[in-house]
């Protein structure tokens, strides 16, 4: 059963435009149409400007898309008024990539994980005090530094107190965005640890955005692969990365760098003239699809 | 093979208002003519400050304390900085993370490039654009004799990593240090431009300092490799024995946290968190982290201690002398 459907979503953006000027428009999502099943954890890679990151925050409706449908839950979450939405976003949260600018540096960070319940009015003073200390042991924080300052806090410990917010207010869904590729390499392994321990334990539905495609294929039971706007790969992991159909993702899967100097390098070039742009998405074996 | 570069006991200090922070505590490494160094580290772990002060590059309050820099035989250290200037570019040129950033934005890329040739004499004003045109091709820029009086914001992340290469080579220096040259740029496009740093090594047998904090970057270009954690170099050694069988505990676990092995399986993630410069652990600066500590990691800075003759560790658990270390697991034969 599919928590989230996604279908046809569009986002232009219109550049230079003037009182007499018509202006140019990008399309930044071009036809994407995706699900999520329940406890799943969906990859979305993709290059920059492949319209990854946009995907993601117009399904939480951060970004407004410009058509298409997304539905979660069977609720179709574009038709949502202001204060409707902002009621499913208990359920429908975010986390950033870059834990330095995502957190207000003014607040403290039990003021952070606690703004969630203040504004969703959850809870008295007291409740929400025990909560916050639940949640910040929950993500592996010492309670002891509530009270402390984002820049007293780690890369890798800031990373969990946007976790932290983001599991406040008991959501079924998150969008990671890029969650780790601000941290050192000693650090993200201890976050994409605890990114998956809490997946398991509060069954939560990961769209995990990324570009590290090693990352992607450890943690992610399925993958689309999108390349200017559009998806032009998407199956299984394991499917996908053992036998890519298109050009674009066999070249973008020949240019992992392999930490391992005996590995066997065969470099496939991507050359956009061997893709048709139009070619729709088909179903090259069970559950695998590709625009070839 | 000779060594072209032979760096020892370098350490740089930066005086900071609460009192001096050593980001380089006595690094001593040597690159070979035609060979690529892989230095690799995590931030704070005073890899590029390492590269700044080969070419005496950093700035107040940072300084250079103490150390030997020992370039095709000259003491670098001691040049004044008019004879340091002609060392820069023309016998070691610099690649930067970040094209951007590191062009002039209100040149076009063929002025720069000419600067570049014509500071160290090595062509007219007239001769520099002809110069610029085959550089750009070298690199292979396409369109180059068009390309060439493009401004660094019309040109693609990549494609100024390609102009920034050019500059580099345009003086043919004896020695390239790259400080995190494809970080910025996309997958494919990294693909592409280690690829062309590896060419022009071979083609104008350049020897290559490649300063990362990824390994998968440093498995695909380097020959040797020195890891750095906290401002020294932990262990060095050729790629192979680095990769096949580390000696430190720190590589050991950086290989080991990886992605890699069953979908879904949890990582072996290194406990805590890197160590901020001014506020270093006692001893080794890794043993807080450390899960094969013993008696002497937290109070005494370890020596380093040859695995093979061309790979050593500074690490305890490679003295012979110690009692009381955690046993260490059998080296494979390789």
């Amino acid at each position: 059963m599919s928590l989230l459907h996604v279908s046809h979503l569009v986002k232009q953006y219109t550049r230079g435009k003037g009182l007499f000027r018509r202006g140019t428009t990008v399309t930044a999502v071009d036809d994407v149409s995706f699900s999520i099943d329940e406890s799943e954890t969906f990859g979305l890679v993709g290059e920059s400007g492949s319209g990854k990151t946009t995907t993601g925050r117009c399904i939480l409706r951060l970004v407004e898309p410009t058509s298409g449908a997304v539905s979660f839950n069977g609720e179709n979450v574009l038709a949502l008024n202001a204060r409707d939405l902002r009621a499913r976003r208990r359920d429908m949260q975010i986390v950033f990539q870059d834990p330095y600018s995502s957190l207000n540096p003014r607040m403290k960070a039990r003021h952070i994980v606690e703004e969630p319940l203040i504004i969703h009015r959850l809870g008295d003073a007291r409740a929400r005090r025990e909560r916050v200390a639940e949640l910040f042991a929950r993500v592996g924080l010492d309670p002891a530094h509530l009270e402390r300052y984002p820049h007293q806090f780690s890369g890798g410990q800031r990373q969990r107190i946007g976790l932290a917010r983001a599991l406040a207010l008991n959501p079924r869904f998150l969008v990671l965005d890029e969650p780790v590729s601000a941290l050192d390499v000693s650090v993200q392994a201890q976050v994409v640890n605890l990114l998956m321990d809490l997946q398991r334990d509060l069954k939560l539905t990961y769209l995990f955005v990324a570009h590290d495609l090693r990352l992607v294929e450890h943690i992610c039971d399925r993958v689309a692969v999108m390349h200017l706007g559009k998806i032009v790969e998407m199956g299984r992991t394991a499917a996908l990365f053992e036998r890519p159909q298109h050009p674009y993702t066999r070249a973008l899967l020949s240019a992992i760098p392999v930490a391992d100097p005996d590995a066997p390098r065969a470099r496939v070039v991507f050359d956009p003239a061997s893709a048709d742009r139009s070619n729709a998405l088909r179903e090259v074996e069970q559950g695998h699809w590709a625009a070839i | 093979m000779s060594h072209l570069l032979e760096v020892s006991g370098l350490t740089t200090v930066f005086d900071l208002p609460n009192g001096p922070a050593t980001a380089v505590d006595g690094v001593s490494f040597a690159i070979r003519e035609g060979e690529t160094l892989g230095l690799v580290g995590e931030s704070g772990s005073g890899k590029s400050v390492t590269a700044l002060s080969l070419l005496r590059l950093v700035q107040p309050p940072g300084r250079i304390a103490a150390g030997r820099i020992t370039f095709k035989g000259r003491d670098l250290m001691s040049l004044q900085e008019t004879e340091m200037q002609r060392v820069r570019g023309a016998d070691i040129a610099l690649i930067f993370q970040e094209p951007m950033t590191a062009l002039n934005p209100v040149f076009t890329v063929g002025q720069q490039i000419g600067e570049a040739l014509r500071v160290h004499g090595r062509t007219t004003r007239a001769g520099a654009r002809h110069e610029a045109i085959r550089l750009l091709t070298a690199v292979r820029i396409p369109d180059a004799p068009l390309r060439v009086d493009d401004y660094p914001h019309q040109l693609s992340g990549g494609m100024r990593q390609r102009v920034m290469i050019a500059i580099a080579i345009a003086c043919k220096p004896a020695l390239v240090i790259a400080d995190e040259p494809t970080t910025a740029l996309d997958v494919t496009i990294q693909a592409e431009i280690l690829d062309l740093l590896r060419e022009m090594k071979q083609s104008l047998h350049l020897s290559l300092l490649l300063v990362t904090h990824d390994l998968g970057v440093i498995a695909e270009t380097a020959d040797r490799v020195a890891v750095m954690y906290a401002g020294r170099i932990v262990e060095q050694g050729p790629v192979r024995e680095i990769f096949r069988n580390p000696q430190h505990p720190y590589t050991r676990g950086l290989l080991a946290s990886m992605p890699g092995g069953a979908r879904g399986t949890r990582l072996r993630a290194i406990e805590g968190s890197v160590p901020l410069l001014g506020a270093l652990p006692a001893g080794c600066a890794f043993h807080p982290r450390c899960p094969d500590r013993f008696a002497p990691c937290s109070t005494r800075v370890p020596g380093d201690y040859a695995a093979t003759p061309e790979h050593s560790a500074r690490c305890f658990l490679l003295d012979p002398l110690l009692e009381g270390r955690g046993a260490l697991p059998p080296v494979p034969s390789s």
